[in-house]
């Protein structure tokens, strides 16, 4: 069998079970991406609630529908639990116009995590693209947390536009605090004094010392993480230093409903994250 | 257990013919909801019954690809036929289950999950696929991280009285699942037909239990030599087969295979296959509300791999031709599902060789990427598809 | 943001206004069929425009316009266009307004001869020669399938609308309703031709629930294989003379199925002419 059994704080009994939370604050981020800052009704899950770097939480609007959202805070801050979220589909649309005090349903949390531990003693390389810095930020957190464990920290940031960078109010004490952050856009606008370019011309000019000794963590478009992963390949970091995080239609999230398939893997609790070397073959085959 | 009980075990009893309905009134006595095959809407399907004149008697199925007749038997066999459209899995994975609810008040959204008790099913007539199917299906939705309550409920309470088969459809090919024809486990009682009753062996104490209060007989040797003599005659009648050495390197080795589109042109997407399939468990959660939107249900109903929205993603749809559906449902199935759970998830029955209104046989499918695997990869996808009797 | 956020307001009922086009006005009744829900309806939305139910008329413009029936005229080709104007969500119902309905069966005919043979005074008759989909005239945002639609779905819709969702309305084939409700496969174990594997669901899969073969009545489900369907019929015993009718039926000019139905037509014509 497959897949980790899951660590958390609040598992019920019944999987199905959704516990309410209240939409505590609401930050617009982007255009169409804004923070929720979720808290459970229930004191126990509001103390209680943990989960790891990169794992997704379902929420639930009901009457409209679940979505699948990696949980985008802190995890040693259980004061509340952010989700980034991109307006896309009905849910999150309906989510669009929900106002602070509303309550939804959530279970979770689910899935893989990256690899923090692993980490320890590496030097860490996180590229992430668009909205796929929101399941990165946890592990942003965590290594700083834990800074002295660490070599090198960098974050390689890209997105379509500068409006379009994610959480920029905080690369400073993201800096400060010991990783270095770079971001480069598509396509700049005036005022705009930094990098233009994909997220891999960055790759190309970062300094990879020690590449055994390096794990690339990457989150974006499937199409994004593919040319990061050949760029770093081509500086010699091997596969299974690499780790994705990958996205299909979670719906249960509980491994039953068999929509989430992807070759083998059920991204619901195999993933979202993988080291690229379990699933390198699969990523090439179109329309798995 | 009961000494009586004990003393039946491990030893085959003969039931005799009239035998039957004691065994059905007894379970229903019991606080079953017997289940069992009838003839219904041209077919043998599985539904409640009370009664043994209920049962198919005298009834056989003929099966081929895409076609299902019944025929009279010259027998007045009760069990003389093989599986029909229906599978056990409708009654321990319904078509549609409540799985939450959620109520709107004045403090916000309150989520809750069923509790009602469970149906107490006795199912009567389970066939050796069928019994694999379910011990499929066990560790799909109770063998994982996560726990079905809907499907653990219905299992764990039901009693499951196997029959083994004494005919073969030509779409049965369970002897290269290994799966058949004789039931080996998982059943409370197993009964093999014979002209004058049942050779019955017992699986469990519940099934000993109930044994000992039916008015069994310890089966003679000629008994026993007529019931060997009809298993067998199940085995010799199986001709279909499929080749399962190393059938999961040679699909994922094959995904790229000019096969997949030779049969999207056959394949109707329609979700057949996978609906009569007993180990298919893809579903999906459907909001229903009124229109005040006050009181929802979340219900679960069975979905498909086969339906195009399945695979449906913020951006698109992954799985957006028959191709690559149908390659999804094949490879799952006969390569995927060992990953996954450790077994094939086929058992063989052939239902989806029946049941698929073109006809279109995987064991054919196999074979066709078996006897020309890897198509040299970077053509694959170029080359014109070979025809197959392009009828 | 490029979507601000609007608060809720569920006080404000949508305005609802309900066409009437080439039809036999079953799709709007289907509205008025809505038994339970019906008052649930009535206070949801706003009625505005509903010639079926109400001598009240209230002018446009209209939060949703309901669409029934097929444009046959060049009057309706005109009005639909007036229609859409004054509707800010165009919803098309039923088999006509989606597809042309059962009167598309004209536009494999010679509609002049028809109104010979129909009309005392076939110069007084404004027509066009063919019947065809609301959404070949003007932009539809959304279709409800079916002759008649499901009145189930209807009340998804509408509820869809005020709560400010999608509504919910699979695309599979019929069969997978079969299959939930436990119905044998009539084509498998009775060799009756059913359009349900290239179908589209909505229906509730009824027809062979009573040992009928499904006729398409919610027309082509997301990417049939009409082709296989029929070439498997053929080679199982059906004519082509009993295929083209069930497919040239009440969506006879669903894109789908109006290229099946010519491709067996023309098959057959060519195998009259050797």
């Amino acid at each position: 069998m497959r897949g980790t059994p899951p660590v958390t704080a609040c598992q019920p009994a019944n999987p199905w079970l959704a516990y309410t939370a209240r939409i505590h604050a609401v930050r617009d981020e982007t255009p169409g991406v804004a923070t929720y800052d979720l808290m459970f009704d229930d004191p126990a899950l509001a103390d209680g609630f943990t989960f790891r770097p990169g794992q997704f939480n379902i929420l639930y609007l009901p009457g409209v529908g679940e979505v699948a959202i990696s949980i985008s805070g802190d995890p040693h801050d259980f004061s509340s639990v952010p989700h980034t979220i991109r307006e896309a589909g009905n849910v999150t649309h309906a989510l669009a116009r929900m106002r602070e005090g509303e309550t939804i349903g959530v279970r979770g949390p689910f899935g893989s995590s990256w690899p923090v531990d692993e980490c320890r003693g590496k030097d860490v390389l996180l590229v992430a693209g668009g909205i796929g810095l929101a399941p990165l930020r946890p592990a942003i957190y965590e290594l700083l947390a834990r800074r002295d464990q660490f070599g090198t920290l960098t974050l390689l940031y890209g997105a379509r536009s500068p409006d379009g960078l994610l959480y920029t109010d905080e690369y400073g004490a993201w800096r400060s605090a010991g990783i270095d952050v770079q971001t480069t856009v598509d396509r700049a606008h005036t005022g705009w004094t930094g990098n233009v370019g994909v997220v891999t011309l960055l790759l190309d000019r970062l300094p990879l010392p020690r590449t055994n000794d390096t794990l690339l963590l990457t989150c974006g478009p499937e199409v994004m993480m593919w040319y990061t992963i050949q760029a770093a390949q081509r500086r010699g970091l091997p596969r299974e230093s690499v780790y994705v995080s990958l996205e299909r239609n979670m719906n249960c999230a509980i491994g039953l409903c068999g929509h989430c398939q992807f070759g083998p893997e059920f991204l619901c609790k195999d993933g979202p994250v993988f080291r690229y070397d379990r699933v390198a073959s699969i990523l090439k085959v179109d329309d798995l | 257990m009961t000494a009586a009980a004990e003393s039946t075990l491990n030893s085959e009893t003969f039931l005799p013919r009239d035998g039957l309905q004691k065994l059905i009134s007894h379970l229903s006595g019991d606080g079953f909801t017997v289940i069992g095959p009838k003839v219904d809407q041209g077919a043998i399907v599985y539904d409640e019954i009370e009664n043994a004149d209920e049962l198919p008697r005298g009834w056989t199925d003929r099966q081929e690809p895409g076609r299902y007749r019944l025929e009279r038997r010259e027998d007045d066999a009760y069990f003389g036929f093989v599986v029909g459209p229906h599978s056990w899995k409708r009654f321990l994975f319904p078509p549609r289950a409540t799985v939450a609810t959620a109520d709107r008040t004045e403090n916000g959204w309150e989520m809750a999950t069923p509790d009602e008790p469970a149906p107490r099913y006795a199912f009567l007539g389970v066939r050796a696929c069928e019994i694999a199917a379910m011990k499929i299906q066990d560790r799909i939705f109770t063998g994982g991280s996560y726990v079905d309550p809907v499907y653990q409920r219905r299992r764990e309470s039901a009693f499951i009285i196997a029959v083994n088969c004494t005919t073969a459809a030509a779409t049965c090919f369970c002897v290269s699942m290994n799966t058949g024809p004789r039931c080996g486990s998982g059943f409370d009682l197993a009964l093999t037909e014979i002209a004058e009753g049942f050779v019955i062996e017992v699986g469990s104490d519940a099934g000993s239990e109930l044994l000992a209060r039916l008015p069994v007989t310890p089966a003679t040797d000629e008994q026993l030599s007529h019931a060997d003599d009809e298993r067998q005659q199940a085995v010799n009648q199986i001709q279909r087969t499929l080749n399962t050495d190393g059938i999961r390197d040679l699909l994922l080795n094959n995904l790229e295979h000019p096969q997949w589109s030779d049969v999207a042109k056959r394949c109707l997407s329609c979700t057949n296959c996978t609906m009569v399939c007993p180990t298919c468990f893809c579903s999906t959660v459907t909001e229903v509300s009124d229109l005040t939107g006050d009181h929802v249900e979340r219900q679960r109903q069975w979905d498909s791999c086969f339906n195009i929205d399945f695979s449906y993603m913020n951006g698109g749809i992954v799985r957006d031709d028959v191709r690559s559906r149908y390659r999804q449902w094949l490879t799952h199935k006969l390569a995927s599902w060992h990953d996954q759970f450790d077994s094939s998830g086929c058992v063989g029955c052939g239902r989806c060789i029946t049941w698929c209104p073109t006809g279109i046989d995987l064991t054919a499918e196999v074979a066709a990427i078996r006897n020309a695997p890897r198509a040299k990869a970077s053509v694959a996808t170029e080359t014109v598809t070979p025809q197959e009797g392009s009828a | 943001m490029s979507t601000p956020r609007q608060p809720r307001s569920p006080s404000v009922r949508p305005r609802l206004a309900v066409f009437k086009f080439a039809s036999c006005d079953g799709c709007q009744l289907s509205l008025l069929d809505c038994e339970d829900e019906l008052l649930a309806v009535a206070g949801a939305v706003d009625i505005a425009y509903f010639l079926e139910a109400t001598s009240r008329i209230e002018p446009g413009p209209y939060d949703v316009a309901l669409v029934e029936g097929s444009i046959t005229t060049p009057h309706d080709a005109d009005r639909i266009q007036e229609v859409r104007r004054q509707s800010k969500y165009l919803i098309t119902i039923g088999a006509c307004a989606t597809a042309g309905g059962i009167q598309s069966l004209k536009n494999w005919a010679d509609h002049e001869e028809f109104l010979q043979c129909v009309y005392a005074r076939p110069e007084f008759i404004s027509t066009l020669a063919t019947s065809t989909a609301i959404a070949d005239y003007v932009p539809v945002d959304f279709e409800l399938r079916g002759c008649p639609i499901n009145r189930h779905q209807l009340v998804e819709t509408i509820g869809a609308l005020v709560h400010r969702r999608r509504p919910r309305t699979p695309r599979h084939s019929v069969c997978l309703d079969c299959k939930r409700r436990g119905t044998v496969c009539v084509e498998v174990a009775q060799g009756i031709p059913c359009l349900g594997p290239i179908t589209h669901t909505g229906c509730g899969a009824i027809c062979p629930s009573y040992d009928r073969g499904c006729y398409g009545c919610f027309g082509p489900a997301a990417q049939p294989n009409c082709n296989a369907l029929t070439d498997h019929y053929a080679v199982t015993g059906s004519s082509h003379e009993q295929l083209v009718p069930l497919l040239r039926n009440f969506n006879a000019a669903a894109p789908e199925f109006q290229a099946a139905g010519d491709r067996l037509a023309s098959a057959s014509s060519t195998e009259g002419q050797t």
